[in-house]
């Protein structure tokens, strides 16, 4: 199991990087390669060109500002996982980090790699879609922004040009003071790729009532899918698991659910149905219990 | 290409395919075969190495990226010839181990928990190990020489952090 | 036989001694070895379920720079021997590389030879292969379908077996019985996949004509069947046998491999290593386990004794032959498993299909049987409202009734079984652990209690051989050790096989240290190479503990001996004046020590008796005991030895997530006089993650189209550390009287019982919605399911 033949170039900078991507028609990124070793290693994915960047120290950043917390892609998910900036402005982010893979894998995996690969269960995917989160792209001299909600559109596939490089992902921060976040997932053996995974991150105010309210479900549908039209309906209300259930139910009912080898259709929108649930008063009990403005 | 690294603590310099795997290159160009082959695509440990003394898979990293990084391996832990590690030697005491092919990543993903964590719960220990798979003993004496090198490192008057 | 307490080193909880290289990084496995010169092997594997193939047009392949060879199966049969085959097949002929035809897909087409690895994995993919597709076949009963395109259309059919055996009067015994049921069960093929794939170093060296052959192997014969694969005397074949070996529990067989990689190195003189890659391993090792059909049948009382049983094993072995059909004939030795049923028809078949080939795994077949039989003792309880545990006892042959024999000619050593499940039982708290149950139930989850008790047979022979296959006439399966006492007085063991984790050195040199109470620590244990060697099996069949224990403690008592018959003559007393002490003989007032006789023995020869041969030295080769006969009227001893395990299992699951969580696991394990307690821990626990595995996890399944759907560790799950719970072990000593401290086998076991234990808890589960998951791996989505069109129609 030993990769095809390939090229590789460490680059210098965002704008060096790009340059080698366009310069050649297999060219891919690589940042922790946690996903395209294995591909490779298989020949499953057979770049000519590798064009490395998880050494630009510029993707490598944490800062909150302007009511975003924007990481650089190449943030390693384990330094994302302790990073106290990432706990305090993108909760939901750290507390699914932990259900990424196993640590060796977050040790070198990073948030914008995970995003890239787009794969329908993974965990960073759901949390920017969740949160509405966007993801900066450089091609050529070109920067853009790309909201979570444009970016995925398929299993293993974004909108993005094989040319694109991520080079910072944007998770909004909340302003109010009791935030609480809910995640759960499940598959045959804990770390592995989620047959269903749900996240929800909710706001209250001092009576438990919602301010805001964010969920979604990854693993069941193609690209993970925010759950809008339930975060609204209940928003402005106190959540209780009926109330829950009852905006639930059509909404995941409506949903076009993935099927594969190891869950059925069925198996998945019920699993996807509980998890929400399940998730939604996670959120709302963790919300509860912190003390106003006690977060660190 | 050639590739600059520190390994156990001396400074080695290597011409690599830019396609051989660091667990490659450390097997066949540094002979150093403790770090073992398991399933080439991240999913056994088998391979597990510390970067920065963080355990990752040596098989999911391509030599050529690892430029400039402080390696461990399993050959790097003993502190001298014949003379076993705590973690080693608790995993000798527990027989945490039958076969030996999991055991240097096992070790190692034990040695880096417990440099993190000196007091770590079963729980802890179970998810650090979850990376790592073993056919033979199916982990309790695995834990419990974890344990117990815990437990010894409590005890004994090395300073802190010096596992 | 002494008392457990008497023991200086057994029994003991001494470190192993193997364990210190281990945790240096320091074994020595097939795939750190190499050659100066050594050249590296990939596979072209077969896209294809059945194909013909028409051309393989290796130019490009040879033209890339640093391609050496591609070797066709063609090319391969026209210089070498096919495999050998366990039944008379004869044209079910097997080779390393598919000759003419490909039978499964990832089967090995062609041998790619480079300087690297890599580059032989560049070169395979240029490999072009014409094929012509075939009809397959992929399930067993369509398989044994006599309409289904045979395999090898040369043997006429895909039944390489199908034998009806009847052991008393089954007939009448349903007949008389008030109650009968019937049911099936699945085993999915799964195997022991161990995390070291298989490696193999092969050298020949034309000038001494000898092959050198460093493999990760544990197989019975194996430089024997090298030899005649190859054409090769066996003195030409060395097997190098100071290998450690990165776990098998059965499956490192590696003979294809190895045949291949040595006719290589012979081919290209130059010496060849493959070291399989997962995927080759996966989809082309041919290391997959049973993957079986039952049909059964019970005949009971109304009082829960169960009378008669007629089992249908249907096992689907893939597309070769192999020693795999065998593992039909090996449960025969515990066919009842420990329970007094009077008569028993068994209809064991064996059936080719387009998958890959089936091999040895762990318990070598039955860990289903047990599977199949504990199912069938749980629904008798369930049809008579009788608790399970209840019904068990009340069939348990009892403990006084050892030697027991079975219907099918083995007599069973010793046991305890009520002993036993009394103790298991205590320890957990039964009735507590009910009441945890129903709580759990009340609270909305579906939770079940799993028993299951097993036996485990051990000391391992081959009388399912000759019993499957008349032309078979073996009953000879032996185990060898010599003891040489040096000069200097150090002692020093050999023993004749690869170990893969069962701590070999640390029980010879217990055995050894025991015997001749010489801390065990000081005694070296070597392996010669095969040619060296003396005459073994390899440790397969639970054996070893018993077998290889044997040998090490009759040599050491020859050692004994000669010390007695030397002491004796200079004293000028009879032997059996003498005592013995750490090495010191006294007797008649005088005394020797252990550096006395040894000089004596080393350079005094005119100190020795008569008829006396210098030097000190023992050899022992020492055959199953019960001697093994050769069967009769479709009977025969099978091993010697049984121990027994009791599982006691909670599961809880969630009625909509469907994953099965292990709350708790206790397990009662009587394997006779333990001789190292850390290496039966493992053992213990280690089978029963792969009971875990094989009841929730693993399966390598096959698609319609004949493709393989897990190759990958992505698709084939091995339990991790979350998923193998903490277990309890309750310890229990029923010593064998056929052993020589009693002991008996403890290799395979958990796994024998831990699938069938995990079943009938989720089964457990289940039942107050009346359904029943019956085969394995139960998968937390089709158990979700089945739930939940349980709960609709329930609703309804």
């Amino acid at each position: 199991m030993k990769a095809a033949r390939f090229d590789y170039h460490c680059a210098g900078s965002v704008a060096e990087a790009c340059q080698a991507l366009a310069s050649h028609e297999d060219a891919r990124l690589i940042a922790g390669g946690q996903t395209l070793v294995p591909m490779m290693a298989m020949r499953l994915a057979r770049p000519a060109l590798l064009v490395d960047i998880a050494r630009l120290s510029e993707l490598r950043t944490i800062e909150a500002h302007g009511g975003e917390l924007v990481t650089g892609a190449c943030v390693r998910q384990a330094q994302a996982e302790r990073d106290p900036l990432v706990r305090a402005h993108a909760p939901l982010l750290a507390r699914a980090l932990p259900f990424v893979g196993h640590a060796p894998t977050r040790n070198r995996g990073t948030l914008g790699g995970s995003i890239a690969n787009a794969d329908p269960a993974a965990e960073i995917p759901l949390v920017l879609v969740t949160l509405s989160g966007s993801v900066d792209v450089r091609q050529g001299d070109v920067s853009a922004q790309v909201a979570a909600s444009d970016l995925f559109e398929g299993p293993m596939m974004t909108l993005l040009a094989p040319t694109a490089c991520i080079t910072a992902v944007r998770f909004p921060v909340w302003e109010q003071q009791r935030i609480g976040t809910g995640f759960v997932e499940v598959s045959a053996r804990q770390s592995d790729y989620a047959y269903v995974c749900a996240a929800a991150q909710v706001a209250l105010d001092a009576d438990g009532t919602v301010l805001r309210c964010a969920l979604g479900i990854g693993g069941a549908t193609a690209v993970p899918t925010r759950l809008s039209d339930v975060a609204q309906a209940l928003t402005g209300r106190s959540v209780t698991l009926e109330l829950a259930r009852a905006a639930l139910a059509p909404a995941i009912a409506a949903l076009d659910i993935m099927v594969d080898a190891h869950a059925s259709r069925d198996y998945r929108r019920r699993v996807a149905l509980r998890f929400a649930e399940q998730a939604l008063m996670a959120a709302c009990a963790d919300a509860t219990a912190q003390a106003a403005g006690a977060r660190s | 290409m050639s590739v600059s690294l520190t390994i156990n603590g001396a400074l080695r310099e290597l011409e690599v395919e830019p396609r051989t795997t660091l667990l490659d290159a450390l097997r066949d160009e540094m002979r150093l075969t403790g770090t073992h082959v398991g399933c080439e695509h991240g999913v056994c440990g088998a391979c597990t190495i510390l970067v920065d003394e963080e355990p990752v898979r040596a098989c999911l990293i391509f030599a050529v990226q690892a430029e400039g990084l402080a390696i461990t391996t399993i050959e790097g832990l003993a502190p001298a010839p014949g003379e076993l590690s705590v973690v080693q030697d608790a995993f000798c005491e527990m027989h945490g181990m039958q076969c030996g092919f999991c055991t240097p990543g096992m070790i190692l993903t034990a040695h880096a928990l417990l440099k993190g964590n000196p007091d770590p719960t079963r729980e802890e220990i179970v998810t650090a190990i979850s990376a790592n798979i073993c056919r033979c003993t199916g982990y309790g004496q695995i834990i419990e020489a974890i344990q117990l090198a815990a437990q010894r490192l409590a005890g004994s008057n090395m300073p802190e952090g010096s596992l | 036989m002494s008392a457990p307490s008497s023991f200086r080193y057994i029994s003991k909880p001494r470190r192993v001694v193997e364990d210190r290289r281990f945790v240096v990084g320091k074994g020595h496995y097939a795939g750190d070895i190499s050659a100066e010169g050594m050249l590296h092997v990939a596979l072209v594997a077969s896209t294809h379920p059945a194909a013909r193939i028409i051309s393989i047009d290796a130019s490009a392949a040879l033209a890339l720079p640093g391609v050496h060879k591609v070797l066709t199966g063609a090319e391969f049969a026209e210089g070498c021997e096919p495999l050998m085959n366990g039944l008379e097949t004869p044209a079910v002929k097997r080779y390393p590389l598919a000759v003419g035809a490909t039978r499964y897909m990832g089967e090995w087409i062609a041998a790619v030879v480079a300087d690297t690895r890599a580059i032989a994995e560049d070169a395979a993919e240029l490999v072009e292969v014409t094929y012509e597709p075939l009809p397959f076949v992929i399930g067993a009963e369509e398989a044994y379908d006599p309409a289904s395109p045979p395999v090898h259309p040369g043997h006429g059919s895909n039944v390489l077996l199908d034998k009806t055996f009847h052991w008393g009067p089954v007939e009448e015994d349903f007949a008389r019985s008030e109650h009968q049921l019937k049911y099936r069960v699945v085993w999915g093929r799964n195997a022991t996949v161990p995390i070291e794939t298989f490696a193999v170093l092969a050298s020949w060296d034309p000038w001494r004509n000898v092959m050198d052959v460093w493999a990760s192997i544990q197989m019975p014969k194996f430089a024997d069947q090298i030899a005649r694969a190859l054409r090769l005397p066996m003195t030409s074949v060395r097997v190098h046998q100071d290998v450690d070996v990165g776990g098998s529990y059965g499956v490192k067989r590696g003979i294809k491999h190895t045949v291949l990689v040595a006719h290589l190195a012979r081919l290209l003189n130059r010496p060849v290593r493959l070291i399989e890659d997962r995927l080759e391993n996966m989809r082309g090792g041919d290391m997959h386990g049973p993957d079986r059909i039952f049909d059964v049948e019970l005949a009971f009382n109304g009082d829960g004794v169960i009378n008669a049983m007629k089992m249908r094993a249907l096992d689907n072995v893939g597309a070769y032959a192999g020693r795999a059909p065998f593992q039909l004939g090996k449960p025969i030795g515990a066919i009842v498993g420990p329970y007094k049923i009077n008569s028993v028809r068994y209809q064991a078949i064996a059936v080719t299909s387009n998958k890959a080939v089936e091999e040895a795994v762990r318990g070598f077949g039955q860990a289903p049987t047990n599977y199949a039989i504990e199912t069938g003792v749980d629904l008798v309880a369930e049809k008579l409202g009788l608790d399970r545990i209840e019904l068990r006892r009340r069939n348990f042959i009892r403990a006084d009734e050892f030697p027991y024999l079975i219907p099918s000619g083995t007599s069973y050593d010793s046991g305890d079984y009520h002993a036993v499940v009394d103790k298991v039982l205590a320890h957990a708290g039964y009735a507590e652990l009910i009441t945890e149950r129903d709580r759990l139930r009340a609270e909305g989850m579906l939770a079940g209690i799993g028993v299951a008790s097993c036996l485990e047979p051990s000391g391992g022979n081959s009388s399912f051989e000759p019993l499957l296959n008349e032309k078979n006439t073996t009953t000879t399966w032996m185990e060898s050790v010599r003891i040489n006492v040096d000069a200097l007085g150090t002692v020093t063991a050999a023993i004749h096989t690869t170990s893969s984790g069962q701590g070999h050195e640390t029980l010879v040199s217990t055995v050894v240290g025991e015997v001749l109470q010489i801390d065990p620590d000081k005694i070296q244990v070597v392996r010669p190479d095969s040619i060296a060697s003396l005459p073994g099996n390899s440790p397969v069949g639970s054996r070893m503990a018993i077998m290889m224990g044997g040998a090490a403690f009759h040599a050491a008592g020859k050692l004994k001996a000669k010390l007695f018959k030397i002491a004796a003559h200079i004293f000028g007393c009879a032997p059996e004046a003498l005592t013995y002490e750490s090495g010191v003989v006294s007797g008649a007032g005088h005394t020797l020590s252990w550096m006395e006789l040894v000089t004596i023995c080393h350079r005094h020869f005119h100190q020795l008796p008569a008829d006396t041969e210098p030097g000190l030295e023992a050899t022992h080769v020492f055959q199953v005991p019960t001697g093994v006969a050769l069967p009769k009227d479709g009977r025969v001893q099978m091993y010697p030895c049984h121990s027994f395990e009791f599982h006691l299992v909670l599961v809880v699951i969630d009625p909509i997530i469907g994953k099965p969580e292990l709350r708790r696991y206790v397990i009662g394990h009587d394997c006779g006089t333990v001789i190292n307690p850390h290496i039966v821990k493992g053992m213990t626990l280690g089978g029963i993650a792969h009971g875990i595995g094989a009841a929730l996890l693993e399966e390598f399944v096959y698609d319609e189209q004949g493709q393989m759907m897990s190759q990958s560790f992505m698709d084939y799950l091995l339990p991790s550390s979350h998923e193998v719970p903490h277990v309890e072990i309750v310890h229990h000593c029923t010593p064998s009287p056929f052993t020589v401290f009693g002991q008996k086998g403890s290799g395979e076991s958990g796994y024998l019982g831990a699938p069938a234990a995990v079943s009938g808890a989720i089964n457990d589960a289940l039942r107050p919605l009346g359904i029943r998951m019956s085969k394995l791996p139960i998968r937390i989505s089709a158990l979700s399911d089945a739930v939940a069109a349980a709960t609709d129609a329930n609703q309804v």
